[in-house]
């Protein structure tokens, strides 16, 4: 029964999917479905974020940079040539084990990079990697110095990516080849390939979220939450909490160096604004909105944000609408407007124990 | 590396150092009598330096500035009331996202009033040209000036925090906020006066350095960022620390641009401050034991 409740969600949204696609393409309106193929990939990163923050407590504002990570390396990875090198060691063990592939570049000269698969796991390891490696120190700040430590790393990612020749500087990587998971299963950004790609990015989604809930209704979960309650009580009673907030936060990294790689296979390509800062305070944004310990909200707002934001409905005021958010429901409903009872909010404003009730309700 | 080239890179780093230091100290004011970091510190600087800019096409500069650090100040007082005021003990996980709304809400707007060129203040003396020659270096008479501002503004503030009776309620509600309630010292016009003051000063700064750095409507976070750095650097809440934090980071990346691309500058400062919060979260100056009494 239990396991029922937990999974009745997941297979609503799989209906829902597929009746989306459906409606699109009786419609003709498919265009829409490269918008929901991306915000499913952002969604990726947002879920992953959500258990670091509502479960785990620890706000990262360096997320943006995982997912760089992720990208910039699946996309220099299988974007650059490797032929100069043919005689480097390395390389030709590479080719001898069939990591590389061959192929021509726009102007029929030969092109020698590395297999997808190999250079996502590259990718995905690395950030793993990355995440333990920074996870340990800045873990074990709180507040505002975890918040300007993460900050600190996103800057430095978004730095290198700029600064760099081999990430492209300022242009980023272009022309990056698609990612074939299967034989005739090819993530990429071709016209024909749309509606197939919608349902790899929701696979990839369901994927994430069926493990996710999987994670916070075990042991791990209840661990994270005592984490969230309250740090030094977890401690006194046994949980091993330095342990789990890294192993946390390594997992949304790799979610999000996931999402990276995903995204910039089906784009062809990645630029530097995807590691900007405001792309990290961006997610931050849409786990707040979500309510923080709320999967389901945080996939439902990051679909429905970034979809309108991928539209270009909100402009050039695309950022300022993402500090209004932040803002407005940081003050009026810090636990997500998910949870913001419309008839609750009516009958305080008729009592005068308003100011105490409004505490107690939402916390 | 010739002692006058040498010279060169030294003032170019006290130059940007003591700007740092005034956002530092903007940082400390505030997190002095709120416990809250607010992460739209240099928005502070940015709106200034645009206001002055704005202004000083209708008006002769003095006035400008003035007028502009008026505005600033102003604009620091709204934030304060409008979003932190009325909160009762809020989180400081709330108040991050709160500061960090705010920011974004400067920037856009600064985006949509000023758009995205690069704008300056005319040079106070002189102009781009102009120069003294200290110790064989030849220095703009605008270094001076910001070096004088921010070192009289440093030492008003040190003046203002010892020996005027409203220094004095600020710093007693930052020692402990009961208490000073109990006083009768009313704690929350001391957290808007706070804001004003540190918006202020963020607005001087914003004003003095436009002829040198330029002004544009998204300095903000990188100031901030180095900002906190150097507020971590000497401790936080000690400004006077901060000072000597501000130099020592602003001659750190003077002189790194002799070694490294420009372009990994603001890497330099970032990676400090991840190499400060690791190993001495308490500052170069701070103790250890202070810093585990204190709530982050």
């Amino acid at each position: 029964m239990d396991l029922l409740k937990r999974y009745l969600p997941v297979f609503f949204m799989l209906a829902l999917v597929v009746a989306v696609q459906l409606v699109t393409h009786f419609t003709e309106t498919t265009f829409y479905l490269t918008q929901l193929t991306m915000s499913a990939y952002y969604s990726v990163v947002v879920i992953g974020l959500c258990v670091l923050m509502g479960y785990g407590g620890q706000i990262s504002l360096g997320h943006a940079g995982f997912f760089a990570i992720g990208g910039y390396l699946a996309g220099a990875l299988t974007t650059h040539n490797l032929i100069p090198f043919r005689d480097h060691g390395l390389v030709s063990f590479l080719d001898k084990v069939g990591l590389l592939v061959a192929s021509k570049d726009l102007y029929g000269g030969d092109l020698l990079t590395l297999e997808p698969w190999a250079a996502c796991i590259t990718a995905v390891l690395t950030a793993g990697i990355i995440g333990l490696a920074i996870g340990g120190p800045v873990l074990k700040l709180k507040g505002h110095y975890l918040a300007m430590a993460t900050l600190g790393f996103g800057i430095i990612i978004y730095r290198i990516a700029l600064a760099s020749a081999y990430f492209g500087e300022a242009d980023g990587i272009s022309e990056v080849p698609g990612f074939k998971l299967l034989p005739g299963i090819e993530v990429s950004g071709s016209f024909g390939a749309r509606v197939l790609n919608y349902y790899i990015a929701w696979g990839v989604v369901i994927v994430s979220i069926v493990l996710l809930l999987n994670l916070i209704h075990s042991r791990v979960g209840r661990a994270l939450r005592s984490i969230h309650g309250a740090e030094e009580a977890a401690n006194a009673m046994g949980v091993n909490t330095a342990r789990y907030k890294l192993y946390i936060f390594v997992l949304s990294a790799v979610f999000a160096a996931l999402a990276g790689v995903f995204v910039t296979h089906y784009n062809g390509g990645i630029g530097p604004s995807e590691a900007g800062v405001m792309k990290s305070v961006r997610y931050v944004a849409i786990v707040a909105v979500g309510g923080m310990a709320n999967l389901w909200g945080a996939l439902i707002m990051g679909l429905v944000l970034n979809f309108l934001s991928l539209r270009g409905v909100f402009g050039s005021y695309d950022d300022a609408v993402f500090g209004i958010i932040l803002i407005v429901i940081m003050l009026f409903a810090p636990q997500g407007i998910l949870k913001i009872n419309p008839w609750q909010q009516v009958k305080s404003l008729f009592t005068n124990t308003r100011g105490l009730s409004r505490e107690e309700t939402t916390e | 590396m010739t002692p006058e080239l040498f010279i060169q890179y030294l003032f170019a780093g006290i130059t940007y150092g003591i700007i740092y230091a005034i956002v530092a100290i903007g940082f400390n004011i505030i997190y002095n009598t709120t416990g809250i970091i607010n992460f739209a510190q240099g928005e502070f600087v940015m709106l200034g330096g645009m206001t002055a800019i704005t202004m000083n096409a209708f008006m002769p500069m003095p006035l400008a500035i003035t007028a502009a650090v008026v505005i600033t100040m102003v604009v620091g007082a709204l934030i304060e009331m409008v979003f932190i005021r009325w909160l009762e003990s809020p989180s400081v996980l709330r108040m991050i996202i709160i500061t960090i709304g705010i920011s974004i809400l400067a920037r856009e707007a600064a985006l949509h009033i000023w758009g995205e060129s690069v704008r300056a203040l005319p040079y106070f003396i002189g102009n781009e040209v102009t120069s003294v020659t200290i110790l064989g270096a030849r220095i703009s008479p605008q270094v001076l000036w910001v070096i004088g501002v921010c070192s009289l503004m440093v030492a008003g503030l040190s003046l203002f925090f010892k020996f005027t009776s409203l220094g004095r309620e600020m710093r007693a509600c930052a020692a402990n906020r009961r208490a000073a309630t109990l006083c009768g010292i009313n704690a929350k016009n001391m957290v808007t006066l706070s804001f004003v003051l540190s918006a202020g000063i963020g607005a001087v700064a914003g004003c003095v350095m436009s002829p040198i750095t330029y002004s544009d409507y998204e300095m903000g976070p990188s100031l901030a960022i180095k900002g906190f750095t150097v507020a971590i650097l000497g401790g936080l809440g000690n400004s006077l620390a901060a000072v000597a934090a501000g130099l020592l980071l602003g001659i750190i990346e003077a002189f790194s641009v002799s070694v490294l691309p420009l372009a990994f500058q603001d890497a330099i400062a970032t990676s400090i401050l991840l190499l400060i919060l690791f190993i001495r979260p308490y500052g170069l100056f701070g103790s250890r034991e202070a810093a585990s009494l204190k709530e982050f």
